[in-house]
């Protein structure tokens, strides 16, 4: 029974007068639609009681557009025209697309994003996803009885800002108002994690139709914070279906197969798969377009065989996310799975074994990402219960920082961190009587500034002049829960001030993330020298220039001899300064100190006298 | 006759009422609307009506307009807790049966 609160005098709410929101699971293979009815996330099942509608969208040539079942059982025989996981376009270009030569479309390569030609004329993926969208849109509103106030809509994490806008793009053209775009992994944890009341660290597994996602994430006292997040845009269950398919073709000697078979094939092989979660084997017998007879028989042992280097490509990131977040395997309370591919009995094995417990699947994981996105959805669009005002954290995918003197990079927010967040850390002139100072924002995991993604640069002018390190600027990194950059220098004696805002975690696509990452760990030991290298540079020029000015101050401070074995000193380093010897300038500095230390002496020396100079003994 | 507030919900409604900072009560009713024909009304009072019948429950004024009081006679105003999900419950005699949300029902 509905719950009610007290209303203020004649304000009570007509019954069923909630505003209608709904949580889209907008998935590769499947997609789902849910809401929140009298405080419980349910998924809406169509008119014939079926809760996933398949991704599958068909242009059909008399001017229909099919999605769902219909779409799916037709796609054999119209492969052309019938496109299915097309979420993996979204926001892509023709070159980053996989297996593109083993597709039935006709592509046509766009700026920005791929198109393809079907009997209705070119669609872009965004069109073919709105149309998925608007048959769920349909749908809710059918069972919900009117019109949505809003939906969120989730994205896997490590989708990009075009994806991300793609997607949004897709929701208007279906008439949907999107409150928000969620991550699938955080959906499913407000799933887990409101329905069931869990607290502590939990894993959550997402193995889809065509993206995995790892993310470590805390739950405590309805905080949810994500630790860590990792994963591959580009694998999921299809991969499994099409190694399956290579199988077949590869056990029954077939020649290549047209586009037709390619799909028949390919059903057989999701088929064949779907079997092996309750069965130890499943034959594929099927009839080709070419006459030819497929009559092969799939085991557990061939199929795990086959998908091993999958399964394995699922443990990398989880490993990463794992080392991310400073935890071991064994530090994980619970590893919650979401995503149909999850079923197989590999899947379920692996994941126990590395865990070294049993993954959690007490709810479906075809539906956990949806019932977590209609919560969120609810609470959105403003039906919230007093003692509902939960808090979502996220973090920033890659460290950002700044360029300081030669090229270094100073790290000032490290990556994983949780948002909304603030860093300060204050800098300092290089120059005697430098007033001003360029602030180049970056961001990445390498050393060099040349290794990172450059995300803006401005200037703080009007720094007072004053000598080389006295002045002090504070730079502070500000990164708000929308991911919105903002970094402030601010010179503290004066209080001049320079900003500038980006949009770190946009622009950035996920094999650039992972390279980025990538690069950070095999280079390492590499950086580490170069960087040591690039202090010990910058510091020998520190000292050049204060020795060339010291000279000019107090040249007749030095006999000639003298004055030739500094001017020696300072010339050997500025040969050397250049090179990538870093012992050699080492070396060179040393020297250089030496050589002018006594310089040095008699310099403070003829300071402190005129200092003095003029002064009684009680004046001092 | 009779209308009255469980231990629960009289200490969640004078809550209300003190945050609130106004209202002499609340005031328990009935519309016709939603899909099983009555949907409950419940609000802050801050005057009586003249016609109003008026009911003390744990110290706390209850107040009932006559045209309602058939469907809600009886009724004990309860206060429950469901997951994350909190609010006031009817516990009514009268209703033969509800929707399936509960947030109307029939006499």
């Amino acid at each position: 029974m509905a719950l009610l609160q007290i209303s203020e005098p004649g304000q009570s709410a007509a019954p069923h007068e909630h505003r209608l929101a709904v949580g889209i699971d907008l998935g590769t293979t499947n997609s789902l639609v849910a809401t929140v009815k009298s405080g419980m996330a349910v998924v809406l099942n169509d008119e014939k009681g079926r809760s996933l509608l398949p991704s599958v969208v068909r242009y059909g040539a008399e001017g229909a557009v099919d999605v769902g079942y219909g779409a799916q059982a037709r796609q054999s025989q119209d492969p052309k025209n019938t496109i299915v996981s097309v979420k993996r376009f979204m926001g892509r270009g023709l070159k980053d697309i996989a297996h593109v030569e083993s597709m039935p479309y006709a592509f046509e390569d766009a700026p920005g994003m791929v198109r393809l030609r079907t009997v209705q004329g070119v669609r872009s993926p965004v069109e073919i996803s709105a149309e998925i969208l608007r048959s769920l849109r349909v749908r809710a509103e059918a069972s919900l009885g009117g019109a949505l106030t809003g939906a969120v809509i989730t994205v896997p994490a490590y989708f990009d800002d075009a994806q991300r806008q793609a997607t949004k793009d897709a929701a208007r053209l279906a008439g949907l108002n999107v409150l928000r775009l969620l991550n699938e992994p955080t959906a499913a944890a407000i799933a887990y994690g409101l329905d069931n009341g869990a607290e502590g660290i939990y894993a959550v597994y997402d193995l889809g139709g065509g993206t995995f996602d790892i993310s470590i994430l805390k739950l405590a006292k309805g905080v949810f914070q994500v630790l860590s997040t990792g994963g591959d845009s580009a694998l999921g269950g299809d991969d499994f279906d099409h190694r399956v398919f290579c199988w077949i073709i590869e056990e029954a000697k077939l020649a290549p197969v047209s586009h037709q078979d390619a799909r028949l094939l390919l059903t057989k092989a999701r088929e064949a798969k779907e079997t092996l979660t309750q069965h130890g084997e499943a034959p594929v017998t099927v009839k080709l377009g070419s006459g030819e007879y497929v009559d092969v028989k799939l085991t557990t042992e061939i199929f795990t065989e086959i998908t091993r280097t999958l399964v394995q490509k699922t443990l990398g990131p989880t490993r990463k996310a794992l080392r991310d977040a400073g935890l071991a395997p064994e530090e994980i309370k619970g590893v919650v799975m979401v995503g149909g591919a999850t079923r197989m009995p590999q899947i379920q094995r692996a994941v126990a074994e590395y865990f070294g417990q049993e993954p959690l699947n007490n709810l479906d994981p075809d539906k956990v990402v949806a019932l977590g996105a209609a919560i969120q959805a609810n609470l959105l669009a403003g039906n919230r219960a007093a003692g509902d005002d939960w808090l979502l954290l996220d973090v920033i995918p890659l460290s950002l920082g700044l360029e300081t003197m030669g090229g270094l990079v100073e790290k000032v927010i490290p990556r994983n961190s949780t948002i909304p967040i603030a860093r300060a850390q204050e800098f300092t002139t290089f120059k005697d009587g430098q007033t001003a100072m360029a602030v180049h924002v970056v961001q990445g995991e390498r050393e060099l500034v040349s290794d990172c993604r450059s995300l803006a640069r401005f200037e703080l002018r009007g720094i007072p002049p004053m000598v080389a390190g006295a002045a002090r600027i504070r730079v502070t990194f500000q990164v708000d829960a929308d991911g919105l950059l903002s970094v402030t220098a601010r010179e503290q004696t004066t209080g001049h001030e320079a900003r500038v805002e980006v949009k770190p975690s946009y622009g950035l696509s996920e094999d650039e993330i992972t390279s980025m990452l990538k690069d950070g760990f095999e280079h390492a030991s590499d950086d580490a020298f170069r960087r040591a290298l690039r202090e010990a540079q910058v510091e020998a020029q520190r000292l050049i220039e204060a020795t060339q000015s010291a000279l000019r101050e107090d040249a007749d401070l030095l006999s000639t001899l003298e004055r030739a074995h500094v001017d020696h000193c300072v010339a050997k380093l500025q040969a050397l300064v250049i090179g990538d010897d870093r012992r050699a300038i080492d070396a060179a500095m040393d020297a250089l100190n030496k050589g002018t230390a006594e310089f040095a002496a008699r310099r403070m020396n003829r300071n402190v006298q005129r200092a003095l100079a003029g002064k009684s003994i009680d004046q001092i | 006759m009779a209308v009255t507030l469980s231990e629960a919900a009289a200490k969640h409604v004078a809550n209300f009422l003190q945050k609130r900072g106004k209202g002499i009560g609340v005031r328990l009713g009935v519309k016709t609307s939603g899909c099983s024909g009555m949907a409950y009304k419940l609000e802050f009072a801050d005057s009586a009506e003249a016609e109003d019948l008026v009911f003390e429950s744990r110290g706390l004024k209850i107040l009932v307009d006559p045209r309602s009081l058939p469907y809600i006679d009886g009724t004990e105003l309860d206060f429950a807790k469901e997951g994350l999900n909190e609010g006031f419950k009817f516990n009514n005699p009268n209703v033969k049966d509800q929707c399936g949300c509960g947030e109307s029902f029939n006499v």
